[in-house]
């Protein structure tokens, strides 16, 4: 059993298992963290970008995070956690010969389609007169100014994929319910957990007769609207793949979301305006139900939210149909007449607006002081690149960072200087390392295997032991480009014996509990399932010729001696023994059992745990009479 | 007995007496213990049996307890022993061999009534108050009642339990004073037989090997030693010591906690001259040899007796600081200690090693001027045994020990330091640090140096419990001195705490609550200006992050930032450099917005922070930018409107106590006009429906009647003696405005008020009143009139309970007239007893008894 891993990210995960006969690829993460390098793409020409000195227009945007580890094309199946571990897959399943299925939940591909869509919007709506590539040859790069020449890898970034590539991608995937068994090819089971992250996200189950792999990706045990996370079930697993825990281990997303709050009122007050980038879905659903609870008190109920996103009603609209996947609390409201989410009350109330672009109903909307939810969190492209040229001047708008995918001084870096104020508070509800190591306990895996980055305090808090995953036996951990042997090896696998063989089996109970019954039989082995059949019938002897043909066709069955069983108790030996006439009899212990010497027959025997040999000079029928002695102390069957 | 009460006994026995008949409940069955109890005390109880036969009568059904309820059948047991404790009485009872039935094999014992908790507790209990005298004791001896006791001691029941050790105690206390005429014997050996049986008892516990039965002898040992000081139990002692001693050499001691209960009520005995006993040496093993969350609370008493060797003291201290040594060891290289490898806190660290050392170091980190951190406990203080790695080890094994012993440390310290009998001298400046550490450990700003601080680090992260230990410790920390390096640390770290967004609600209220300390307690500079400038300078940096606190979502941070907020302005509201850096911030704008929150106890916080911010001027009515042309309501009229129509109690106290506050010091707003301010107020007051809004009505008023009619002589407000009496003329003037303000028939209707705190205030108002008019009336002589007639019966009808009418306008002289007439001191008396003195009679409970029985009740059931 091996894990290929493709990704050093350890949020946005990509391996690769190999399990029994099957090739099972878990997530595929795109890291987006190299769009940091290019310029804004303004909606609007920016004098100001484009005049920056040293910087130039560059094409490209989205970057696949691949080696050539293994042939994708082999892969069977792809298992997607949640919406964000799913962006690269268009680059796989259109680019590599892929040929299998992609197994999610239907929120999953919804909201993940959602975000790949408003991505290629963000992307495609600015379109770059030229592009260029030479750049990316490593001794053109040297030449380039810092960071760009330090860059790692960049000829594996792409260029961002097109509508129709997601299109295709999507068809690909079949969709799946939580606690659901999907057979792959009769070896293994795979099942989809809840893992209270996200709407519809998973942690997955991969397991055959005797052996279970758990893979846990970005699990959350907070109570906010996704439905809460099934720890019952990854218990007793022989491997637990652990990924996707908090990227902010210090902040507690309580203490973020009070922070964020308390930034967004004293801002609004003072007359200033609130720019939040933002996904178009996950954390801004539980931002906005705070905000719904928070602006009545906080005297902010004539202040607008806006939410702008290419996908903004869809988001708004999809988080409510998705009753079945939310967490208890949100899916009894569904029997009421009220939506799930507050945020309906908030669109009916007027006091959130969603609009698809700045172009359009927002501009004659538009109001200030407002508050702005919009992407792209890299504020690389999208809506708020807009808005950070806008209000970046004034001290009295704030922008809060809520996404903890991108740093936040290298997202502001092309924008300054800034006299906006920058608040960071990332809202990170994947698990922590206290909440990791409360989980382990619980479930008690054989094995954990991690990224390295988990092993290790984080490089900035190198003291903080607590930052670290800490198991027993120590996790294994991988890096990118790395091929784990996971530590296990497999010993049984399971055959199903047909009834009618059973019924001729005639148990024999060898001691209390245990039956032994010897069993003659085809093994058939197809679809990885293994069936004993009853042997074919020996043909009848009618004639010479049939006879030697049957004997060429049928396995050869003859008559096996019976097997022994039992333990010989040496004193009831020695007085059988000497019942039947023998004398002189000495025995000696061993390390393996005993010796039983008969001094006038000159004949030895050794008595151990497993064998037992007579040795005795050409006295043959000696030998027989003391065997049957033996076998008198044994059971056959 | 009064002779009533004698009726209804007969009765009520026959109830009691009969299984069919439920007994209403516990508490009536206690009131009629209560009472049997003070009629035995004040009398002969062989003649109150003798009176009431029927006692004795419903005593006997014990015979057959099957038949009763458990409850009935522990009341019986309590009143038999109640009734034998008198001497004369016993042996009354012990003729009708009602005695040995009742508390013998033959009575409840060992039936079935004997598995209800309560029985067996009335067992005990009614043996309790039986054991007085000498006959007692020898009837306890023939009837075996001892062994059960010796047996009960480890009932299931916690409550009968401890009520076995007790009447042990109690026992062997009786049986010693017999023979008290002469000196106790120096041998037990020697002493009455059942004082040897149940010393014999104890002996055999103590050498017992389950700890159950050695806890049980040494609480008992505990209740003996903390409650009786007669010379004999120091024999006791000296005969039991080497036993206790011996529990010591067990690994791990047992019942730790009981056996350091036992020592320190040793210790606190008079009658034990301690060093006589050994005692000293065994604390002093005892320390040792417990583990470190054990030998805390030792240590802690030791260190709160009053005469105990030095020694011991400096081990005990030792010990007590051995978990903060160990963390300030682990974090010898902090960052923000700057200078910390240098030799100062080289002595810290030295400090946790033999005594030589720490004295060598302790004199250089005493003087705080040669700029080293004095981080060493001061000499004497670390005696030889305190062993850090043993510590180490005791923080280290889990979490939930380290957390535990680390707050129980900063508990014991913090009750420590304000006795005159802590350790001297007190090593501020190590703990100061200490404190500072844990919490730097706990917001993950502390450099570890050792495996056993990155071990801390890892325990202490996010810690909530610990940090909030730590604050309150901090927080008295503020009322010794530290170098000032260290005070820069505190404030430091206090700002951390303050500003960072991970710090949960209870942290933040109480790092609010040790900043204000330590603020307090900054001295003040020489010259003239109210803080200091390192106080003020913090307080700059505190106010950008108040509004964020103003603004937060949780409820308990507003309230706690405003609570804050209001002791700050109190405290330095006229200070200049704080006035000016507060109205350059939003907070006081903020404030306003929250007199309208959500939440109606930070309205209530907000009210007081207002008024206070008013007081001081620092209330700007801002220009309202939104709306250019609204009428911005003054801070009064917005007072006044919460007050007559907040849904909640809370804002409106606060309103009240706000505006009693501002009349005292003649606030601006109200000075201008406050006949008309008083008026208004009363108004809204009177008919709140809270009553301490009323009462602090009252209290408004009375603030009014003083600055009206000049102070009370006295310094008590509600004094009786007489003040000099003012002219008459100028009483009648004087008491036109009350009139005009409606004071009078605020107060009245007061006087009547269903809640009594408010009928006695206003009691005492009117009292006052009418010390301050005696002269006028005096003069004026006759009480009678249209008005005064008048006047007397709307207040009959008032007390009557029919408020509706008002008094109407008043007349000076009528309100005087009425004063006289009026018997305000009887009144006062009755509203000074408690509200059920009428209900508490002996003759209403026998009577509810036996109405809820339904005897007394067929007769009124004939009415409806």
């Amino acid at each position: 059993m091996k894990l290929y891993c493709l990704s050093g990210h350890p949020t946005l995960p990509c391996n690769v298992l190999k399990f029994k006969s099957t090739t099972i690829m878990l997530d595929c993460g795109l890291d987006m963290t190299s769009t940091l390098n290019f310029l804004p793409l303004p909606l609007v020409q920016s004098p100001r970008l484009s005049n920056l000195p040293g910087w130039s227009l560059k094409d490209g945007n989205a970057f696949l995070d691949k080696t050539e580890l293994i042939d994708l094309s082999t892969v069977d199946v792809i298992l997607i956690s949640n919406y964000h571990c799913m962006m690269a897959l268009p680059y796989i399943t259109e680019h590599t010969g892929f040929t299998g299925t992609v197994y999610a939940t239907e929120p999953t591909v919804q909201i993940g389609r959602l975000l790949m869509e408003e991505l290629v919007n963000f992307i495609e709506r600015v379109p770059k007169a030229q592009s260029a590539s030479l750049w990316k040859n490593k001794d053109i790069q040297r030449l380039l100014p810092s960071p760009l020449k330090d860059a790692v890898e960049v000829s594996t970034w792409r260029r961002c994929y097109t509508m129709q590539e997601v299109n295709s991608a999507l068809s690909k995937i079949q969709l799946v319910g939580y606690s659901q068994k999907i057979e792959l090819f009769g070896a293994v089971q795979v099942t989809p957990l809840s893992s209270g992250y996200a709407l519809g996200s998973s942690n997955w189950i991969i397991q055959s007769h005797y052996e279970k792999v758990s893979y846990v990706s970005g699990s959350s045990l907070l109570t906010t609207h996704p439905q809460p996370m099934d720890q019952a079930s990854l218990k007793n697993s022989d491997v637990l793949v652990l990924t996707g825990l908090t990227q902010i281990p210090t902040a507690n997303p309580d203490g973020m979301v009070g922070e964020f709050c308390s930034n967004l009122a004293l801002t609004v007050r003072n007359g200033g305006n609130v720019l939040v980038p933002c996904y178009p879905s996950g954390v801004i659903y539980d931002l906005l139900e705070c905000l719904y609870q928070y602006i009545d008190s906080a005297g902010l109920s004539n202040i607008p939210f806006y939410f702008i996103s290419p996908v903004a009603n869809s988001s708004l609209e999809f988080s409510q149909i998705f009753a079945e996947w939310l967490c208890h609390n949100k899916q009894t409201k569904v029997y009421l007449p009220e939506p799930p989410f507050p945020h309906a009350e908030l669109i009916q109330t007027n006091k959130l607006k969603h609009y698809p672009s700045l172009h359009g109903d927002f501009s004659s909307d538009f109001r200030q002081p407002c508050v702005v939810f919009t992407g792209h969190p890299s504020l690389r492209f999208g809506d708020v690149v807009h808005f950070m040229e806008l209000w970046g001047k004034s001290s009295l708008n704030t922008v809060i960072f809520t996404e903890p995918d991108f740093s936040y001084l290298e997202a502001l870096a092309p924008y300054q200087p800034l006299a906006m104020k920058c608040i960071y508070c990332p809202i990170d509800t994947r698990l922590n390392f206290i909440q990791v190591s409360k989980l382990l306990k619980e479930v008690q895996p054989l094995h954990v295997v991690c990224p390295e980055q988990y092993t290790q305090p984080p490089p900035a808090q190198s003291h903080r032991m607590d930052l670290m995953i800490d198991c027993q036996p120590p996790a294994m951990s991988y890096r990118r480009a790395e091929v784990l042997a996971l530590p296990f090896k497999r010993r049984y696998e399971k055959i199903e014996i047909m009834p009618e063989l059973a019924d001729s089996l005639v148990p024999m109970e060898i001691k209390p509990g245990i039956s032994l019954a010897t069993v003659s039989a085809v093994l058939h082995t197809k679809d990885n399932k293994h069936v004993l059949q009853p042997p074919p019938r020996p043909a009848q002897p009618a004639g010479g010729k049939k006879r030697k043909r049957g004997s060429d066709d049928i396995p050869d069955c003859k008559v096996l001696k019976p097997l022994l069983s039992g333990s010989i108790p040496v004193e009831q030996f020695v007085q059988a023994l000497e019942k039947h006439g023998f004398s002189d009899i000495k025995v000696e212990d061993t390390a393996k059992g005993h010796i039983v010497l008969l001094q006038e027959a000159e004949t030895l025997i050794q008595i151990e745990e497993d064998s037992t040999h007579i040795i005795c000079d050409n006295d043959e029928m000696l030998r027989v009479r003391l065997r049957d002695l033996v076998l008198k102390f044994l059971q056959k069957f | 007995m009064d002779p009533e009460c004698s009726q209804l006994l007969p009765a009520l026995c026959a109830v009691l007496a009969d299984p069919r008949q439920p007994v209403a409940d516990d508490t009536c069955l206690e009131k009629l213990l209560d009472w049997f109890k003070t009629i035995a005390d004040a009398g002969s109880s062989l003649l109150l049996l003798q009176e009431n036969p029927c006692l004795v009568t419903l005593l006997c059904p014990v015979l057959k307890p099957q038949d009763l309820s458990p409850r009935v059948l522990a009341f019986l047991l309590r009143l038999a022993g109640i009734l034998a404790a008198q001497e004369d009485c016993f042996q009354h009872l012990q003729q009708g061999d009602l005695l040995p039935r009742l508390f013998g094999e033959a009575g409840p014992l060992g039936g079935a009534a004997w598995t209800a908790p309560t029985v067996r507790s009335g067992w005990i209990q009614g043996l309790c108050s039986l054991t007085q005298h000498p006959s007692a004791l020898c009837f306890l001896a023939h009837s075996g009642a001892v062994d059960t006791i010796f047996s009960l001691q480890g009932d299931s029941s916690l409550f009968v339990a401890s009520a076995a050790g007790q009447l042990l105690v109690h026992i062997l206390g009786l049986s010693m004073q017999a023979p008290a005429e002469g000196h106790p014997s120096l041998q037990p050996a020697h002493w009455p037989a059942c004082a040897q049986k149940i010393v014999g008892h104890i002996e055999e516990s103590l050498r017992a090997t389950a700890t159950p039965q050695v806890t049980q002898a040494l609480n008992v040992l505990t209740t003996m030693f903390s409650h009786c000081h007669d010379p004999w139990t120091q024999v006791l002692w000296v005969h039991l010591s080497p036993l206790v001693a011996c529990l010591l050499e067990k690994d791990p001691v047992p019942a730790a906690h009981s056996l350091v209960d036992l020592l320190l009520s040793v210790a606190r005995s008079p009658v034990l001259s301690s060093s006589s006993c050994g005692l000293w040496d065994t604390l002093a093993q005892t320390l040792s040899r417990l583990r470190a969350s054990q030998a805390g609370p030792l240590a802690l008493g030791i260190l709160k007796l009053q005469e105990c060797p030095k020694a011991l003291r400096a081990q005990a201290f030792a010990v007590l600081l051995q978990p903060l040594t160990c963390v300030l060891e682990a974090t010898t290289q902090a960052p923000g200690l700057p200078g910390s490898s240098g030799p100062g806190l080289q002595c810290g660290v030295a400090a946790i090693g033999p005594v030589a050392s720490s004295e060598a170091c302790a004199g250089r980190g005493g003087d705080p001027t040669d700029g080293e951190l004095p981080l060493a406990w001061p000499p004497g203080s670390v005696g030889g045994t305190a062993d850090a790695p043993l510590t180490a080890g005791m923080l280290l094994p889990s979490k939930a020990a380290c957390v535990g012993l680390l707050c129980q440390t900063l508990a014991h310290l913090e009750l420590l330091q304000p006795l005159p009998q802590r350790p001297s001298p007190w090593p501020w400046a190590p703990l100061l640090s200490a404190a500072v550490t844990i919490l730097r450990l706990c917001n993950g700003s502390a450099t570890p140096t050792s495996d056993t601080g990155t071990h801390l680090c890892a325990f202490l992260a996010g810690c909530v419990r610990v940090q909030r230990a730590a604050l309150d410790f901090l927080g008295t920390l503020s009322q010794g001195t530290g170098p000032q390096e260290l005070v820069t640390q505190v404030f430091a770290i206090l700002l951390e705490y303050l500003t960072s967004p991970d710090s949960s609600p209870t942290v933040l209220k109480k790092a609010f609550q040790a900043t204000l300390q330590w603020l307090q307690s900054s001295p003040k500079p020489s010259g003239g200006g109210d803080l200091e400038p390192h106080a003020q300078l913090f307080l700059r940096e505190l106010l950008p992050v108040l509004p964020k606190r103003l603004c937060s979502p949780c409820w308990d941070v507003r309230d706690s930032g405003l609570e804050f907020l209001t002791q700050t302005v109190r405290r330095w509201g006229g200070q200049a450099g704080f006035r000016h850096a507060l109205l350059a911030s939003e907070v006081p704008e903020l404030t306003e917005q929250l007199l309208r929150d959500p939440e109606s106890y930070v309205r209530a916080s907000a009210v007081a922070a207002m008024g206070q911010l008013s007081s001081r001027g620092l209330h700007i009515i801002p220009a309202s930018p939104g709306h250019p042309g609204a009428q911005q309501k003054s801070l009064l009229e917005e007072l006044l409107h919460i007050l007559s129509t907040d849904s909640e109690g809370f804002p409106r106290r606060a309103v009240m106590q706000v505006f009693t506050q501002w009349l005292r010091d003649s606030h601006a707003d109200v000075a201008a006009d406050t006949e008309h301010f008083v008026a208004r107020v009363l108004r809204v007051a009177s008919q709140d429906l809270d009553w301490e809004v009323r009462a602090q009505g009252l209290e408004l008023a009375l603030v009014f009647l003083e600055q009206t009619l000049g102070q009370p002589s006295s310094s008590c407000p509600y004094a009786m003696t007489p003040p000099a009496a003012a002219p008459p003329s100028l009483v009648a003037q004087a008491l036109q405005p009350f009139c005009r303000v409606q004071l009078f028939d605020f107060a009245f209707r007061a006087l009547f008020d269903c809640d009594r705190p408010v009928a006695q205030k206003s009691c005492d108002l009117l009292l006052f009143l009418r010390a301050k008019t005696a002269s006028y009336s005096d003069q004026q002589g006759s009480s009678s009139g249209p008005d005064v007639a008048s006047l007397e019966a709307a207040l009959q009808r008032w007390q009557a309970g029919d408020q509706g009418q008002p008094l109407g306008d008043l007349e000076p002289e009528a309100v005087v007239a009425v004063l006289r007439s009026l018997d305000l001191e009887g009144l006062r008396g009755a509203l000074a007893e408690s509200s059920d003195h009428a209900e508490q009679s002996p003759l209403s409970l026998l009577q509810d008894m036996l109405a809820t029985a339904g005897i007394l009740g067929e007769n009124e059931a004939d009415c409806y």
